[in-house]
């Protein structure tokens, strides 16, 4: 035990506060009146004007923070953290076609970008060729087209997938997306123990938020955990899934619904991995975790610490994890392109300053930082850099980086940590009430907490309780930023056609016999309920492409078509 | 800007016949925050609101269009595919005689584009940081002015 407080000190804090609540304040208050009614975060949470070790009184240093590296780990999961090795910056990019792709990538790595991410466009986000006719118009928009290996060989061409990792943001599709990313490493002579990185591979939440889901819950969970256990058996360092809470909060949720519903997904794969007779320990230490980061500062850090403290104790206490790196909730953070605002829009880059700030504090992995175009494109060259340099400037310049968890202690962090934990476990409790995150997503649960809460928050900015610079406060009538901010310019039609012909070259080209024998086993394995990572790959090195691989598990596993909710 | 009154007097002149308007999900995108947010403004301004969902194609939003006899269709597409889509889209309405149906848009739709889609025929399109006071504003005045003509 190692209380912070002793009731002695207590006693004189409580007496002095009692009467500066009667003598000082009212004194400050009659000069200088509140000029709000009440102080909220973004999830509700009423702020005081002062918080003193009243509001920590009962806490317990090693049963709350611990010290860094050790359990619960609240204050990073390493001992040295940023002393010793800065975070991953790690921007989302892609675009066009896998040309113009490999040469953002380079552009990013000659800029000092230490780890890759991969955006991929709308019809390879939901598992359909580049010439699907629901693609049309699509096509290398809003990411990267990928349908075939063909692809994967081009955006990697020159890059060492041996030195660098590279996370893919990649969902239903994940196990074909991640095996053309194995079988491109091994073209290039890399060692499986060497190929590094994450699949997003997170189906609950596409249900609940991000919606590129394709199969029904069930199936995506067992694809989905398929992925886990062939990366674990064969690829020591990949992290095959990343529990992902950003989607949720970008589709509108409060910070407390994204750590609860997160983490609540998290729960029901663990489950799943047990249940398909994995030892805890072999599996828990590559799952990996990616959050938001959003303007309401102190609420954010706060999240991000009770984040850590809630997943070493579920590991530890709810399913019995063994070995430390089990208990280690390791996460990705990407600062929230939903508070950047077409208006005036380099104001974004002072958001997205603040937002990658509050990740660091936070003791965040791996981070990317939005672009100031970001609400009209994927961004320029100019600003996808400006981006990278932001986080070099908080790493290098600032001295943040030079201490572990330095808001540790501060009366309200902790606070705001533990009613933060607080609120979180009581959704939590509800959702297992339920019988897991699969049946709450069936019931439309964490969906319509979500579209009320966003729809709230929208009230709140429309009747002046929020306020957003440009949009409803310091609104300019003449945006000249507006209409002169550069643009990436990207030739969809160009793209389009020339991965049409891409693709009708290839289909034209391999061999048939052996593509079909491929998928004929793919379908098979997925029928009897087998892993079916290793058809895959197969099927991806015989040249079968993303929609013909996905429509083959289709035909298995049926599609999921979701009832409109508002 | 329409404050609360604007839209008073705007749906006394509806004259009890409600107001019906077509939410619709154009693409392949998820980003349905938006169009649920507008759809449940817009069902409180007292409209009745028909909402598709998501990763609907131009002919299904046609399709729904004709069945439900709507005043107004708003769309929303947050993927960057919105001239193709909705070229598609007004296209389809022409062929089936609904040109006289106001399209509205939101999203995110860089500036350069606003021409373009205004010359397709798209009424209004709304970027982000549009408040839900002028969405419904628009809407209702898109519809009682079709209903005059």
């Amino acid at each position: 035990m190692a209380r912070l407080f002793n009731e002695e000190t207590l006693k004189i804090i409580e007496e002095r506060l009692k009467k500066w609540e009667k003598e000082t304040l009212p004194k400050s208050l009659s000069k200088y009146p509140l000029r709000q009614d009440s102080f909220r975060t973004h999830s509700n949470i009423e702020v005081k004007g002062v918080y003193t070790p009243l509001d920590i009184r009962n806490m317990d240093y090693f049963e709350k923070l611990g010290l860094p590296g050790e359990y619960p780990f609240t204050r990073g999961i390493h001992a040295t953290m940023y002393r010793g090795r800065i975070w991953t910056m790690r921007m989302f990019s892609g675009y066009g076609s896998a040309e113009d792709t490999n040469k953002r990538l380079k552009f990013l790595i000659e800029h000092g970008e230490t780890g890759l991410s991969l955006a991929f466009d709308f019809p390879t986000l939901v598992g359909i060729d580049a010439d699907d006719p629901m693609a049309s118009g699509e096509v290398g928009v809003c990411g990267v087209s990928v349908s075939s290996i063909e692809d994967m060989e081009i955006i990697f061409d020159g890059i060492n997938m041996g030195e660098i990792t590279t996370n893919m943001t990649i969902n239903p599709p994940a196990p074909v997306l991640l095996a053309m990313y194995v079988a491109t490493a091994e073209k290039q002579g890399v060692p499986y123990d060497r190929i590094g990185g994450t699949t997003q591979n997170d189906p609950l939440k596409e249900f609940i938020a991000q919606k590129s889901y394709v199969f029904p819950p069930e199936p995506a969970v067992k694809l989905a955990m398929d992925v886990v256990e062939w990366s674990v058996r064969n690829l020591p360092k990949w992290n095959p899934i990343s529990i992902s809470g950003y989607h949720i909060r970008e589709a509108g949720s409060t910070a407390v619904q994204e750590l609860a519903f997160t983490i609540a997904n998290g729960i029901e794969y663990v489950r799943h991995l047990i249940n398909r007779g994995m030892d805890v320990d072999e599996f828990a230490p590559r799952l990996s975790f990616f959050f938001d980061s959003h303007i309401n500062f102190f609420e954010e850090i706060a999240k991000f610490r009770a984040a850590r403290r809630m997943w070493a104790k579920i590991m530890k206490e709810w399913f019995n994890a063994k070995k430390e790196r089990s208990l280690w909730l390791r996460f990705h953070t990407q600062t929230a392109g939903v508070s950047l605002t077409a208006q005036q829009p380099y104001n974004n880059i002072i958001r997205t300053t603040i937002e990658a700030l509050a990740a660091v504090l936070g003791g965040t992995q791996s981070l990317h930082t939005n672009a100031l175009d970001e609400p009209f494109r994927v961004p320029s060259e100019f600003a996808a850099k400006l981006a990278l340099r932001t986080q070099q400037i908080i790493a290098f310049e600032t001295g943040v980086a030079d201490t572990v968890d330095p808001l540790a202690g501060s009366y309200y962090v902790e606070w705001l940590t533990d009613k933060i934990e607080e609120e979180a476990w009581k959704y939590i409790d509800r959702i297992e009430m339920m019988g897991g995150m699969i049946e709450a997503v069936k019931r439309g649960y964490p969906q319509r907490e979500i579209t009320d809460a966003s729809f709230r928050f929208q009230k709140e900015v429309e009747e002046g309780r929020r306020y957003i610079v440009g949009v409803n406060i310091f609104v300019e009538e003449e945006d000249e930023e507006i209409r002169n901010v550069p643009l990436l310019d990207i030739n969809q039609k160009e793209i389009e056609m020339r991965q049409r012909e891409r693709l009708r070259r290839l289909r034209e080209r391999r061999d048939k016999a052996r593509w079909e024998r491929s998928l004929k086993n793919l379908k098979r394995a997925a029928e009897k309920g087998e892993n079916v990572m290793p058809y895959i790959l197969q099927a991806v090195k015989s040249y079968a492409t993303l929609g013909e691989i996905m429509s083959t598990l289709k035909e298995v596993y049926g599609i999921w078509v979701e009832p409109p909710i508002y | 800007m329409g404050g609360a009154t604007d839209i008073l007097e705007l749906l006394k002149k509806s004259k009890g016949r409600r107001i019906k308007v077509l939410v619709a999900k154009l693409g392949l995108d998820g980003h349905d925050r938006g169009a649920k947010v507008v759809a449940r403004a817009l069902k409180d301004a007292g409209l009745e609101v028909i909402y598709t969902g998501i990763r609907q194609t131009p002919e299904q939003v046609v399709e729904t269009a004709i069945q439900e006899d709507v005043d107004v269709i708003g769309v929303s597409i947050l993927s960057g595919a919105h001239i193709p889509l909705m070229k598609k889209l007004m296209e389809l309405l022409r062929e089936k005689g609904l040109d006289d149906v106001p399209v509205l848009l939101g999203g995110t739709i860089p500036i350069p584009d606003i021409p373009k889609l205004k010359e397709l025929g798209i009424r209004n399109i709304f970027l982000p940081g549009t408040s839900l006071k002028e969405i419904i504003k628009e809407t209702l005045e898109a519809a009682l002015e079709r209903r005059e003509e």
